[in-house]
């Protein structure tokens, strides 16, 4: 058998920590996977959590360096600590995989959502979701003289907050992102 | 350099270039340019086997036995579909294979073309990693990196999905070490921690070296550096199924396999140690028994190559990521250079208890009689062919489990065993894999009837290449192991687990134009195992055994490692609670 070239700083899939953590309580965690741009890797991924039962609050994936061809993939899970660092663990050992970064324990980290919101009503409703929608910074993105089409953008729990107050104003349909996650600070 | 060539002659100039020297396989139509390939050359020989699930356990076997990875062919749709067993089997015990499968032409995939399957699709969980290759360009250096992955980290099994119209296309071909990785597993163990391992090896009252599988996949270096270590420290050894040979069974301080169906001893010394000291194992169910029960106060350290294998099931104080041969080395000269210090006082006392727990004798049965006992069929296969250069492969069910505990087994690579997945049908082809690699071996494969019948067609493989592999059938006209779980858990209500309507298997034997004995008396036994032994050519061995006979000691599931069945006086029928009836 003759050798590959190992790329220089290759994965070596690092290391986790590896001592174990005793709590049992779920906990809800944000990764981020910087994987090869190959077909099939996001269905690696999600046939990963499928077929171990993890659990995915939310999943978004991308092109993020087109010469380079790598996507990022931010993954939000739940679960005890011993089951996220098995999660990691499992993804670290997909070869298409490049990193794995649990923004949760790795310092501070912003995440930020988009979603769109067709609001449908007239009169009084129609006035009271465009109210609401100005303190919650959202545009109108289209609008109709019986609907509007919003768009908002922060974390999810401000995606929710909103939808809950639409809700009795006319709320027909809903698009949500997912969560999109960076480290804060200059490392990454 | 780049030379131009078709994908087809890539694929066999990869597989040449890689030092592989056998190919299983099974020809249609689209792997035909592949096929015309390798007739067209001497470099590679390819053994047409009968089916392909017995394609990819040949390659298997050929990988166990060797140390290479093993190679299978086999054609698109129900050619890739037929290898699905064979690869999760290897996934579930790590075994480095390729297994290159035809696709239908890139312009059609996604037709629902004749014999068009999802390849890649269907194979994702069940292979290390797959690969579609669409273009020719690309299918050498897919072909080189696949056997990178194959064999590194912790092995397993790849494919190589590849469309007709990529084999005929003409494209550069691209030769290994320009091919560019960023797969690097870590094999190197961290000092600190392996420092702390030998730091709890100078205190520990009670230690035992529990190993397993990945000591026979880092390679002999790991073997040797195992049976320094044990040597030096004179602590007591176990291992899994998977592990057997890392350490020889003829060693001082072997205690033998640990298990549901391993040793008292073995499985007390796992209990009650107070270090536990995992090599390349995987704290699997079959070993650890009801897990909030499992080695109650023990330190535990774990060596393994892959990180998710680490804490998985139990939580361990130790933890080293790294590959076993890499971490024994650091392991036996941190040790060494801080004194090689051990606690001789209480690991002799430990020693005393042990002996003790071995005079139980678990492994003791009565031969008496006119009928053959499974164990004696054993024991006396052990006798009479222990002297030999001797390869052992089994099926799976009871014969599989007195075959680990009957057998002893004095170096890696000699044992080929489903034990992940527990695949009947595995043995007899994986039997041919290893006597291809090893043409001149005495190779056993230890069957039951059931099991063997499942891959039966390749005694026509066996024949044609001339691989006098032994198949040493331990016929007890039932499907034991179910038999005897249903003794035990289902009111001794047999259903579906008698072998009805078996051939006669030497009749069977002959029509194959093979060699059939038959053997029912314990007294002519050994003559009929030299005359397998000495016949030179693929022999069938039906040996009539008892049929109700159960496989001890047994931990039932949901039981601790201290709560054992030790025998047929052991009380069978309350020994499974329901609890732990749920669980296989
Ligand atoms: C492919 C497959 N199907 C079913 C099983 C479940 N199973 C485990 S052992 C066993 C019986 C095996 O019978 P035999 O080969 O005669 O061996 P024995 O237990 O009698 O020694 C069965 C059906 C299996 N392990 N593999
Ligand atoms: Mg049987």
């Amino acid at each position: 058998m003759s050798p590959l070239k190992i790329k220089k700083g290759a994965t070596s899939h690092s290391a986790y920590e590896l001592r174990p953590t005793f709590s049992d309580k779920e906990e809800q965690h944000t990764l981020a996977v910087l994987v090869e741009n190959e077909p099939g890797v996001l269905a690696r991924v999600i046939g990963l959590f499928s077929g171990r039962g993890y659990n995915i609050d939310s999943l978004t994936v991308a092109e993020v360096d087109h010469l380079g061809h790598r996507s990022r993939i931010t993954i939000v899970t739940t679960g005890t600590p011993q089951i996220i660092n098995q999660i990691k663990a499992q993804l670290g050992r997909i070869v298409d995989v490049h990193k794995v970064n649990d923004l949760t324990v790795e310092g501070p980290s912003v995440e930020r959502e988009l979603a769109l919101f067709k609001v449908v009503g007239t009169g009084d409703h129609r006035i009271e979701a465009i109210r609401l929608a100005d303190i919650f910074r959202a545009n109108v993105v289209d609008s109709t003289l019986s609907s509007f089409v919003f768009e908002i953008t922060g974390t999810s729990e401000k995606i929710d907050a909103f939808a809950e107050l639409m809700q009795p104003l006319g709320l027909e349909e809903i698009a949500r992102t997912g969560v999109a996650a960076l480290s804060r600070g200059s490392e990454n | 350099m780049t030379k131009a060539m078709t994908g087809a002659k890539m694929v066999v100039q990869a597989l040449i270039d890689q030092g592989v020297d056998v190919v299983f396989g099974y020809p249609g139509g689209a792997v035909l340019p592949i096929y015309d390939e390798i007739f067209q050359q001497n470099h590679i020989q390819h053994v047409l086997v009968r089916h392909e699930q017995g394609a990819v356990h040949a390659a298997e076997g050929y990988a166990r036995a060797t140390g290479k990875p093993g190679v299978a062919l086999v054609t698109s749709g129900p050619g890739a579909t037929n290898a699905v067993t064979g690869l999760t089997d290897a996934l579930m015990d790590s075994i480095p294979i390729i297994v290159l499968t035809g696709q239908v032409p890139t312009f059609m995939i996604g037709s629902d073309a004749f014999q068009e399957a999802d390849t890649v699709g269907i194979t994702r969980p069940c292979t290390k990693h797959n690969w579609l290759v669409k273009e020719t360009d690309k299918l050498a250096s897919v072909m080189h990196e696949a056997f990178h992955i194959a064999t590194s980290g912790r092995p397993g099994p790849v494919v190589i999905d590849i469309p007709k119209d990529v084999q005929f296309a003409t494209g550069k071909y691209t030769e290994a070490r320009q091919v560019e990785t960023h797969y690097a597993p870590q094999v190197k163990g961290d000092m600190e921690m392996i420092t702390e391992l030998a730091k709890a090896m100078e205190t520990a009252k009670r230690p035992v070296f529990y190993t397993g599988g990945g000591v026979i996949n880092s390679g002999p270096a790991a073997s040797q550096l195992l049976r320094e270590l044990v040597a030096a420290t004179s602590f007591p050894i176990t291992s899994t199924l998977m592990g057997l040979g890392s350490y020889p069974a003829s060693g001082d301080s072997w205690i033998g396999m640990l298990g549901m169906h391993g040793l008292y001893e073995a499985n007390m010394a796992m209990h009650d140690c107070d270090l536990m000291i995992n090599i390349g194992a995987r704290f699997d169910d079959r070993i650890t028994g009801r897990l909030d029960a499992f080695s109650p106060g023990s330190t535990k350290a774990h060596i393994d190559i892959d990180a998710s294998s680490i804490n998985k099931v139990i939580k361990v104080d130790i933890p080293i990521l790294g590959d076993c041969a890499h971490v024994l080395e650091d392991l036996l000269n941190v040790w060494k250079s801080r004194g090689r210090k051990t606690d001789r006082e209480n690991v002799t006392k430990w020693w005393h208890q042990i002996n003790e727990w071995k005079k139980i004798d678990c492994l003791s049965f009565k031969q008496e009689g006119k009928i053959i006992k499974p164990q004696y069929a054993l024991s006396r296969l052990e006798e009479l062919t222990k002297k030999y250069d001797r390869y052992i492969c089994t099926e799976v069910g009871q014969h599989q489990m007195w075959a680990a505990q009957y057998l002893g087994f004095e170096d890696p690579n000699r044992w080929m065993t489903s034990g992940g997945l527990g695949t009947m049908g595995y043995g007899f082809p994986a039997s041919i894999g290893v006597q291809t690699g090893h043409p001149d071996a005495l190779v056993i494969n230890v069957a039951g009837e059931a099991s063997w019948l499942m891959n039966m067609q390749e005694l026509g493989t066996a024949m044609q290449y001339r691989l006098p592999v032994k198949q040493f059938i331990l016929n007890n006209e039932r499907l034991g192991m179910v038999r005897q779980w249903q003794e035990l858990l289902h009111g001794e209500r047999y259903s579906s687990s008698w072998s009805e309507s078996l051939p006669d298997f030497v009749k069977l034997a002959e029509a194959f134009g093979a060699k059939g004995i038959q053997c029912h008396d314990p007294d002519s036994l050994d003559d009929a195992i030299m005359e397998m032994i000495t016949h030179d050519g693929p022999v069938l061995f039906d040996c009539l055994v008892e049929k109700h006979e159960n496989c001890f000691p047994m931990i039932p599931s949901g039981k601790p490692h201290n709560e054992m069945l030790l025998g047929e006086n052991a009380d069978v029928a309350n020994a499974i609670k329901s609890d732990g009836a749920v669980m296989v």
